[in-house]
């Protein structure tokens, strides 16, 4: 809990919700006639609407990337390290808009929602939505915001993934795309973990094809296994070395099977505290959209036509021990855009904190962001008058 | 903008609106130059995360790179011009990267501290020491300079692999210009040599 709100805080915010009531028709073949989407802004909206930066998030994300819902709240926002004012995401000069993306757990429409035909929980009839259908839903928000074209889009892993569709597909609608730590697929190794962490969940016995709701349980042990996994995937060996190395969590080895090393405690107590907070459904979608996401597939999957009209300035970062999106998914776009004589630029982070390094402030990295936003900024026509 | 004597040499080469590479582009303020002075499109490559954090400022594309593996995000003739001041005799192989700079672009530029200059000279003549100058500042033990080369033979190794001088600048640092000193024996009195060259 926040005893005072820090200065480069953005405070406390309050979640808004817009309902739209024209039928989104999703990659599935299927429609969602009408759909919510809960998000957040912090700063203001200039006077002709050009400051505006849209923040996709990752898996487990959700439209809380800063602030505070209230002074009892225990940790700020998920990217609060770099949403704020004088923060990389300065938000004395932009206008931020986080949104809780479809099929998510946390206000948007999603499997924990009702659904309208029906008037009981989706659940498992929820459609499998993917990168494409996010961005559709993400250019609506924007028209109803009153906002043509985003300052940036900005990812981290699957949220970067989000930045490039748009790039591709509204080429007219971002001045700069920033994809931290994503690629442009993802690999059969990444497919492999995703699989390993759908099948935690599939065959918890309590997951009953996906209706636990109906039956008033949740797969709370696929879901722990599931992210269990995840966060090995996350981290690097270092980083685990350094934090836990073989400690044990009472001094000595306890000849069973309970937890005898920290890693083990702290891999479950991660595992656990998932379960608290997150829909079985909504992950399996989750990992459903990463798989499928591949917008080279339809260039004949050649990344360099794929990315032949993009329009936006381009920013790459990834981080040397991050074995989940490896710095090489990140430099196949570098050398992509190059091939176009896109303007991009890109740095790989010497950072021991593997795929979660993205969401820690890391000096050089907290540096190179900082400096690109401010190029973002100045990209921004200056405004007449009063900021609306 | 004060820009050092060798990239005021690159600057009047360098003909407006052409395609840049600039490997090892430091503080980004040469291709910043040529944005704003040619109107260049272009790239630096720099291997320094807080110097590309400096180019970002500058507002020039830069690219992450380690010059010693080559410049294979690159593809053939991509490029009028490949520059590269001062990196040459850092690099593990430079013959290796000039090829690769006249594979991706159609010219090069290329500056380096000349070798062959008198103060370099001096030490190792009358000592029988390893020089210390301005230009190189550094103990032959802690240098990251282990390529370092005279006139005579970046000309020789250019002649080995096919390489044309189209251009060549000296300058002395004193005067920051050429002299005509530099003019009568370059290899003596060239601090720093500048470069401009192609295939045959």
């Amino acid at each position: 809990m926040p005893e005072v709100i820090p200065p480069d805080s953005v405070g406390v915010v309050t979640p808004q919700i817009l309902d739209f009531n024209t039928p989104l028709k999703l990659d599935c073949g299927r429609m969602l006639n009408t759909y919510s989407l809960v998000y957040e802004t912090y700063g203001e909206l200039n006077a002709d609407h050009s400051n505006a930066v849209l923040i996709c998030h990752a898996l487990s994300g959700d439209h809380h990337a800063a602030g505070y819902h209230s002074m009892d709240d225990k940790k700020p926002g998920w990217w609060d390290a770099y949403i704020g004012p004088n923060k990389p995401i300065d938000t004395n000069k932009f206008f931020v808009v986080s949104l809780n993306n479809l099929g998510g757990c946390k206000g948007s429409t999603g499997p924990i929602s009702i659904n309208p035909e029906t008037q009981g929980i989706y659940g498992a009839d929820f459609p499998i939505v993917t990168v494409n259908d996010w961005v559709k839903s993400q250019v609506c928000l924007g028209d109803t915001l009153g906002i043509k074209k985003w300052a940036a889009i900005i990812g981290g892993s699957l949220g970067g993934m989000q930045a490039l569709q748009w790039a591709i597909d509204f080429p007219d609608k971002l001045s700069h795309c920033i994809m931290i730590a994503s690629a442009p697929k993802l690999s059969a190794q990444n497919i492999a973990f995703n699989e390993v962490a759908r099948q935690c969940i599939l065959t918890d016995p309590e997951f009953h094809e996906g209706r636990y709701h109906d039956h008033n349980t949740k797969p709370r042990k696929g879901v722990m296994l599931a992210r269990m996994l995840g966060h090995i995937t996350y981290l690097s060996d270092n980083a685990m070395r350094d934090k836990f190395g073989r400690e044990l969590r009472e001094g000595k080895l306890n000849f069973g099977f309970d937890v005898d090393f920290q890693i083990e405690s702290y891999l479950r107590y991660q595992g656990q505290s998932f379960v608290d907070r997150f829909d079985a459904n909504t992950y399996l979608l989750m990992t459903k959209a990463l798989d499928y996401f591949d917008p080279a597939s339809k260039y004949e999957h050649d990344l360099s036509k794929t990315l032949e009209n993009v329009t936006a300035k381009f920013l790459l970062v990834s981080f040397t021990t991050d074995w989940r999106f490896s710095p090489e998914r990140s430099q196949e776009i570098v050398e992509a855009l190059l091939k176009n004589k896109k303007s991009v630029s890109y740095a790989d982070i010497e950072a021991d904190e593997g795929h979660d390094a993205f969401l820690l402030p890391i000096p050089q990295y907290y540096k190179i962001f900082t400096n690109y936003m401010q190029q973002v900024a100045r990209d921004i026509p200056e405004q007449q008058g009063e900021p609306a | 903008m004060t820009l050092r004597s060798d990239l005021a040499f690159i600057s009047d080469w360098v003909k407006p609106h052409s395609h840049v590479l600039d490997l090892g582009c430091g503080n980004g303020k040469l291709l910043a130059h040529l944005q704003q002075t040619r109107q260049v499109m272009g790239y630096g490559l720099e291997i320094d995360e807080e110097l590309i954090a400096t180019c970002i400022n500058a507002g020039i594309n830069v690219i992450h790179t380690d010059l010693n593996e080559g410049l294979g995000n690159f593809i053939d003739n991509d490029f009028d011009y490949v520059i590269m001041t001062q990196a040459l005799q850092v690099i593990n192989k430079p013959d290796v990267l000039l090829r690769e700079m006249l594979r991706v672009g159609q010219e090069g530029i290329v500056t380096f501290p000349n070798f062959g200059h008198y103060k370099c000279r001096i030490p190792l003549l009358f000592e029988g020491r390893m020089p210390v100058s301005a230009t190189l500042p550094k103990q032959w033990y802690n240098t990251e300079n282990i390529h370092l080369c005279t006139l005579h033979d970046f000309e020789n190794l250019c002649e080995e692999l096919g390489i044309q001088v189209l251009q060549r600048a000296v300058v002395d640092h004193s005067t920051l210009r050429p002299t005509l000193m530099t003019k009568i024996l370059p290899n003596l009195f060239g601090e720093t040599a500048i470069y401009r060259i192609k295939l045959k």
